[in-house]
This record gives structure tokens, sequence and C-alpha cells, in this order.
């Protein structure tokens, strides 16, 4: 066992927390803190107390009282996870005047209490986690922060409700704001509905203004049409490399008549805005509304740039602004945070081949039946079939495609029910036909959203509860014939029926995006089992992520109606703005440091470094980290062989005394497990 | 019934501050269920695992160790559980030629996320160091196949070998 040189005078506080019952139904905790004060007596610990809630205030200022009376040197708190209340427990201990990095906090919830069922086995168990943190905490340094600049300004990514509530947050309380946008316009999904339940605003009337302000906020720059490529630097000072795909339009001229748009001869399926049910031209804005207001050519199907001739934009545009030799740009943005609003996609329903989606023409998904039934959309708003003429008598909603479904996603996509149910109003509405909607269970879970179920109730559309079985156009009874069939167990009148309609629309979930997993890893977070990006915490801090100054708004973290996605767009402006007022950010000092006395200058460390922290002095032949480069992963520590490096908060020292106290070599001299743990365990 | 039916054994898990660690805690709130046996320390990332804390664990006391990361590509910072993965690949030959069963010794990947993978992986490694039994240091390396002292920071494997 090895001890630091000031054993002797360290004096040690432990405290154990009951947590409720949490951590006490499966720990004896009173025997565990008994424990502690006898058997680790010899390694420094003078006081070892239980209390019902140790983050409580009481439990609190019970450790700051021990701390100032008892003159206290190291504390260590056995209770949650580290990721919960680490800090609080330093800030008690910094509020009694111990340096706060001379506390220890060590899981027995987490990792003893919460996972494990026998009681013997746990209390062992916590007192092994107990001794690694007496261990541990002995060989802790005082430390001070490390104290990081904010830069004032942010990016944003992405550019629909989320990312615009943000960007106009942030602007308005007086801070630079950059937006990053794929697409040639901000917008994103909420751009093609026609009406938003439960209040069926009409989603341009309340989406355009605000992205008109993004567009002419002195605050604001945008960059539409443009991706993040590479992402440097750390919290406070990001380095963020943004390539500007040419647009071939110069928007110091450009008035955004539109000309160009009418005179282009070439006609795409509009697979995005217009989610393939209408065309655009190769030179086109998404929509009318779009912000910026200048188009962009898509070069893959622009007829000049693939066969050489065309140039009728150009000859057409009024103000000359075609620029054919406009080349892709690289921009590089200096921000201090990052807030993440790229969104969703929507589920692919030709995964469910049953549902008939692409085999039967009058199968629709939720995004062609918004751009069906938007006034600007491609049908200017009438319900028709595929054939673009004909009314639907009868159409079929289903809910939940590709959700709350083990084949497909687990989760429930939250939008789909209310969804469906603003569907079936507005089918009634436009086309009086026959509306049954097909449901699993109905969530209407928020303000005014049961209201709105009632109300589609009475307005008459038909309730069927059972998940589809299977939508077919193969007419086996009379009346069937020239229709699609929905088969359905009806699971309230216990049996199975066939409904024949003209239209089916499904009510499609919500899915991380394509990229969002190669997106996660430019920004350096993770995503969930799903692929929605993780939280810091569920509930306390749900748009801050675990890497600092990266945060998340929108349907990025999960799916969400747009009342939930405009509350986490303002709530991450708010942590952003907070961090700007405050000018610097207090951060781990986790950093390694080279002895240059016992580097041999062997450089085996130089390359290793991701961040290229570690520079070599020619001249003495030694390293050296730059603490400012330096992020503390350690790799460096493991990998000198002359253990030339050490590493604050995680030396070797730390890690194998904390190791020794896991496996009560402190209880001990000969090195090895004590005979009455190896019993314990084993009852 | 196997020979090793009572023995308990102990492991030791390294854990990354970023990924696995988050998994045990997930493992915790969701209340998922696994053998009391492991005990974790938490290191920044894998990178930081020096090779011979895993000798300096067997040697000590463990039956068993779980070195744990974020899966390849996610490592918080770029690219350090590669060099994780290259030393314990190193590792484990050194285990063959020390005559330590390698199997004593695992690695594995979990995210943030992973909370169930964690807790069937210590599960699975608890009992398969059950089935192996206790750790015999070779007699051969002290001649009284009790635990040899390792030093606390000298390397048992070099550590040049290992960081190339
Ligand atoms: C059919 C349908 C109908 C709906 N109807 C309603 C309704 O009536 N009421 C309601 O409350 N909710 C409704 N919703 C839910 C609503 O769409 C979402 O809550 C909301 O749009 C989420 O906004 P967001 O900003 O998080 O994501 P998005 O709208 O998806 O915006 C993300 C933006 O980021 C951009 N982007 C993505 N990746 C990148 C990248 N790598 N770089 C740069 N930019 C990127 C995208 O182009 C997009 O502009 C509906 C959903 C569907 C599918
Ligand atoms: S040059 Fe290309 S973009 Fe311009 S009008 Fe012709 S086809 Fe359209
Ligand atoms: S600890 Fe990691 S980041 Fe810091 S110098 Fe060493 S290798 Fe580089
Ligand atoms: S941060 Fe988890 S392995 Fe590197």
């Amino acid at each position: 066992m090895t001890s630091p040189a000031n054993l002797p005078e360290e004096r040690i506080g432990v405290y154990v927390c009951h947590c409720g019952s949490n951590i006490a139904g499966t720990v004896d905790v009173e025997d565990v803190a008994q424990w502690a004060a006898g058997r680790l007596k010899h390694r420094g610990v003078v006081i070892a107390r239980d209390y019902k809630f140790m983050c409580s205030s009481l439990g609190q200022e019970m450790i700051e009282k021990d701390i100032k009376e008892l003159g206290l040197t190291r504390v260590v708190v056995a209770a949650c996870s580290p990721h919960l209340h680490e800090n609080t427990f330093r800030t008690a201990c910094k509020r009694a005047g111990l340096n706060p990095y001379l506390c220890e906090l060590v899981s027995i919830r987490e990792q003893v209490s919460w996972v494990h069922t026998d009681k013997v086995a746990a209390t062992e168990k916590s007192k092994a986690v107990v001794s690694g943190g007496v261990e541990r905490v002995l060989w802790h340094e005082p430390l001070e922060p490390l104290r990081v600049p904010i830069h004032p300004a942010t990016l944003i990514v992405g550019g629909g409700i989320a990312g615009i509530q943000a960007a106009l947050e942030i602007a308005d309380g007086g801070s630079p704001v950059y937006i990053v946008e794929r697409e040639p316009s901000i917008g994103g999904h909420m751009a093609q509905f026609d009406k938003t339940f439960p209040t069926l605003d009409c989603a341009a009337c309340i989406l355009t203004p605000r992205m008109v302000s993004v567009g002419t906020h002195p605050n604001i720059t945008m960059l539409t049409w443009s991706e993040v490529t590479k992402v440097d630097g750390y919290v406070g000072n990001f380095t963020v490399t943004v390539c500007k795909k040419a647009r071939y339009v110069n928007t110091d001229l450009c008035n955004g008549c539109a000309v160009c748009q009418d005179k282009c001869p070439k006609k795409i399926v509009d697979e995005v805005f217009e989610a393939g049910l209408g065309y655009r031209k190769a030179i086109y804005t998404p929509f009318a509304q779009a912000v910026p207001k200048f188009p962009v050519i898509d070069r893959e199907n622009c007829t000049y740039f693939q066969k050489g001739t065309c140039r009728a934009c150009e000859k057409f545009c009024p103000t000359g602004a075609i620029d054919f030799n406009q080349q892709d740009e690289t921009i590089t943005l200096q921000v201090g945070n990052i807030i993440l609003a790229t969104g969703y996609d929507l589920f692919d329903p030709r995964r469910i081949p049953h549902y008939g989606y692409g085999r039967l023409a009058n199968v629709f998904t939720s995004l062609e039946f918004e751009r069906l039934s938007n006034a600007a959309g491609p049908t200017n708003g009438k319900i028709v079939l595929r054939d673009g003429v004909t009314e639907p008598k009868s159409v079929g909603i289903i809910h939940c495609v590709g959700s709350r479904d083990r084949n497909y996603n687990n989760y429930c996509s939250v939008i789909c029910c209310m969804q469906g149910l603003k569907f079936a109003h507005l089918v009634k509405e436009r086309t009086g036909a026959t509306v049954f909607n097909f449901y699993i269970d109905m969530r209407t879970a928020a303000k005014a959203y049961d209201e709105f179920y009632q109300r589609v109730l009475e307005e008459g559309t038909l309730f069927i509860r059972g998940r589809v079985a299977e939508v077919t156009d193969a007419a086996r009874l009379h009346g069937e014939e020239g229709k699609l069939i929905i088969q359905v167990e009806d699971t309230l009148a216990s049996k199975q029926r066939r409904i024949p309609v003209d239209m089916v629309i499904l009510s499609a979930g919500l899915q991380p995006r394509r990229d969002a997993k190669a997106v996660a890893k430019l920004f350096g977070i993770s995503c969930s089992a799903d692929g929605w990006y993780i939280e810091k915490h569920p509930k306390l801090d749900p748009v801050a992520t675990m890497t600092e100054g990266i945060f998340i708004a929108g349907c990025v973290q999960g799916p969400k109606d747009i009342p939930s996605t405009v509350v986490q767009g303002a709530a991450a402006a708010a942590r952003v703005l907070g961090r700007i007022q405050q000018k610097e950010i207090a951060l781990e000092p986790v950093r390694a440091s080279i002895n240059q006395d016992r580097c041999s200058g062997c450089r085996i460390c130089n390359n290793l470094c991701p961040y290229s922290a570690i520079l070599f002095h020619e001249d003495r032949m030694v390293s050296e980290v730059n603490p400012a480069l330096c992020q503390g992963c350690g790799t460096c520590v493991a990998a000198c062989p002359a253990g030339a490096i050490s590493g604050t908060g995680f030396s070797n020292e730390q890690i194998l005394a904390q190791l020794e106290g896991l496996l009560m070599l402190n209880l001990d001299g000969d090195g090895r497990m004590p005979v009455k743990v190896r019993e314990a365990v084993a009852i | 019934m196997t020979e090793h039916e009572h023995f308990e054994p102990v492991i030791i898990g390294f854990t990354c501050n970023w990924c696995s660690y988050r998994a045990a805690d997930l493992a915790g709130t969701a209340r998922m269920k696994y053998p009391p046996n492991i005990r974790l320390i938490r290191l920044m990332c894998s990178g930081r695992l020096d090779p011979t804390f895993v000798l300096k664990a067997l040697s000590a006391g463990a039956d068993g160790v779980m070195i744990t990361g974020c899966h390849p590509g996610e490592c918080h910072y770029i690219e350090q559980n590669y060099k994780a993965m290259r030393r314990y690949q190193l590792l484990k030959r050194t285990l063959t030629q020390m005559g330590i069963e390698p199997q004593r010794v695992k690695l594995v990947w979990a995210s943030a996320a992973e909370g169930a993978r964690l807790t069937e992986e210590i599960t699975k490694l608890v009992e398969e160091v059950r089935a192996l039994g206790p750790l015999q240091w070779p007699t051969s390396l002290n001649g009284h196949g009790a635990r040899p002292a390792v030093e606390t920071t000298g390397a048992v494997v070099s550590a040049k070998e290992v960081a190339a």
C-alpha cells in the first residue's frame, strides 16, 4: 500500500448518503459509515457520518461545519453519480474554506444500490467504493479551475423553427449569431405545413415574420446553402469551417424577382420541399417566402452545367445577377458556443411494404398531405387523389406508422396523433369525405390538444382502435372494387374489419437525420441508441450536452411539436446568453504537465496527442504540454515510458491508490485481498 | 455444477468519463441489475489506461479487469480509444506470455446510451471469470504461486513498446 508523505497530517471526513431509501434501501449506510470511521482511521479518516439527504442544505451545512470545527483537510462523499452532484459538494467545501478539488464524490447509488439487490453484498461493495475514494482523495491536490474567455458570437446549425427561435433570442440579447442552413432557405419543416395543430394557425403566417426578422436582424449572419465541415477548439473559442456552396447568383445584385425561375426550361421533381408532389426549376427558391430571397442554381440539374448551353436565366435576369463562375467558398468562423438544431427526417414508409406506399398511388405520406392541403402547394390546397383531379369520398388516416413498433422505431413520435387529427379535420372541412382514423392509443397530452380531439370527434370522424395490418387494392368483397382496402383488427369491437377508402394518409413518425451520427461526431457529442442527440440531463439540463459549449434544441433531441421546439430554442439561447454575459467559464483543471527533469526527450508522447498540445524543445531536448490546448484525455500520461507526465485530477498515484482502496489493500499490509471481503461477497 | 460455483470473483472496471461511466449511470437510473463483483474506476478516456494499471489490478487481488471506452470513432478526444485498442492487444499477448488467461481482461465499447449493453457485458465477464476460478499467478513468476509484487509505477510491459 502506497501512502502520500503527508498522510499523518490528513484529516478526512466521510459522508454516506441515504438518499431517502434510494441508497439506504439496499445498502446498510450506517454500517458503511461506522466501518469507515473504524477501519479507515489509520488512513486519516477522523469522522464518518451518514445522513438522509447529504445534498440538502442541512447535509451540506453538516459537512461545512465539520470542515471548520474538525479541521478536515479532505472530504469523501458516498452518494450519487459525480455527474449529478460533484459540483454541489465541491461548492460546499469551498464555502467552508477547503479547496473544492480536495473533495471526492463516489457513487454508491447508480453503481451500487440501484444495480444490486443483495443488501449484504451491496453494503460490502459500498465499503470498497468508499475505501477507494479515501485512498484517491489522499492524492488530490488543491487546484484552481481554468478560466476560459467566451467569444461573444454563437453558431446555430439548422434554420428550422428551433434554430430561428434561438437565433432571434440571442440576437435580440445583443450578441452576434451565425446561422448555417443546408437548404437554400431557412424555415425547416414548418415552412411546408398548411395549418398547425391544435390552433390551426396558418403555418406560413406565424413562421414567415420570424424568418424575415432573422434575415434582417443586424446581429444575425445567415449562411444558407452551406454546411459545417470542421470544428476545432473548445467552449469559448471554437473555430468552425463552413463550406458555402456556390449559388451562381450574385446576391448583391439579385432583387428576388424570380424571372429566372419562370424562364428556366428545366423542371425537376422537388423531393425536398414539395415532398415529391410538385416541381421546381434548376434555378429555384424552395418557396415564395424563402429567406433569403435569392435563388440557387442546382448544378446537377442545370442544362448549362450539364450540357454547356442554355443560360436562359442569365439572358432574362434584369439585374445581371447570374454568375456561372462563382466558386464554393470556405468560411472560417470564430464562436464561443454552438447550438445544434438540425431537426428530423420523416420515417420512410416504403420500409413497411404492406402499407403500399410507393406501390399504391393513393397512399400518401404526412408530408405529402401537408403539401396537398397547402394553398401554396402543387394543387393550390385542393385535396385530390394522385390523378390531380378526383376528390376522395373516403379517407383513411393511419397513426403510428414506423413508431411504437419494435420492427422500426420503438419510440413514440409524439406528434403523429395530433397530426392525424389535424388531417382528419382538414379533409372533412375541404372535401366532406368520410374519414377513418386508425390509432393504437390516442395521445393528446398537451395544452388544448384533447379539446382538439373532442372537436374532431364531434365533426364526425370515425375512430378505429387497432394497428392496421395491411393496405391493399385486391378487392374481395362487393364495394371494394377500385378502392384501397384497409385491413385492421378493431380491438374495441374485437373483430376484423376491411374498410374500403379512396385515399390513405400515413401518419409517419419522426426519425433522426440520416447524417445525425456524422454531424454528432463532427461536433463531438453523442447520440442515443435511437440516434437522437443526448442531453446532459434528461430533466434538469435538457438543452446542454456533455460537451461544454455545444447545445441542442428542437427535434434533434427527440420528437416534439412546435411549441416544445420553440421552448428548447429559447432555452438554449438563454444558456448561451448567460455564458456570454459572464464573459468566461470555469473548466475542470484536468490537464497534463511534463516534469522536464524526468523527460528523456524520446518524443513518444508528441504524436499521440490528439490536439497537438505537446511541443518539443529541440534545444533542451524535452517535451512540454501547452495547457491551453491540452484537453486532459491522459493518453500521453499513459504512454510516457519515463513516467514524466502527470495529469492533474488523474495522476497515476490517484488511480492506483483508488485501485488499492477498491481492493481493500489499505486494510492489511500483505498485499492480498482481505478474506472478509471475499466471504461477504459470496453470501 | 462447476468447480468454482461458490467463487465470487472481484473485477475492476476502468470506465471512460464520457461514455461507459455514463452508461453505468444509466444502468443505475434504469434500475438494471448486474452482479456486485465489479468495482469501477473513472478515467477521462480509455486512452488514459496505462496497461500497467491492469497488471497492478490483477497482482493486487482482482480476478479480472474490464476496460471500457467509447465506440471506435466516437472517442471524446478524437481517437484515443484506438490507442487503447492497440494497448489491449499487446496486453493480452503479455498476459499469455505470463501464463495468465487473457480472457480475464476484456475490452468493451459502450456508449453513454448503452446501459443495457454494459450490464450484459459485466454479467458475462463475471460468469466467465467465475468459471476460470481465482487468478493463480503462475509459480514460474515467483516460485510460490502467490502474487508477485508489481511496483506501483514500474512498468512491467514497457510502455514504450505499447505506446507505439
Ligand atoms: C407532417 C408533419 C406535420 C406536423 N404538424 C405539426 C403541427 O401542426 N403542429 C406542431 O406543433 N408540430 C407539427 N409537426 C412537428 C414539427 O414539424 C416540428 O416540431 C418542428 O418542425 C421541429 O423543428 P426543428 O427546427 O427542430 O427541425 P426542422 O424543422 O427539421 O429544421 C431543421 C433545419 O435544419 C436544417 N439542417 C439539417 N441538417 C443540417 C446540417 N447538417 N447543416 C445545416 N443545416 C441542417 C434543415 O434543412 C432544416 O432547415 C409536424 C411534423 C410533421 C412531420
Ligand atoms: S442556365 Fe441553367 S439555370 Fe439558367 S436558365 Fe438555363 S437551365 Fe436554368
Ligand atoms: S493529456 Fe491528452 S490532450 Fe493533454 S497533452 Fe496529453 S495527449 Fe494531449
Ligand atoms: S473519451 Fe471515451 S474512449 Fe476516449
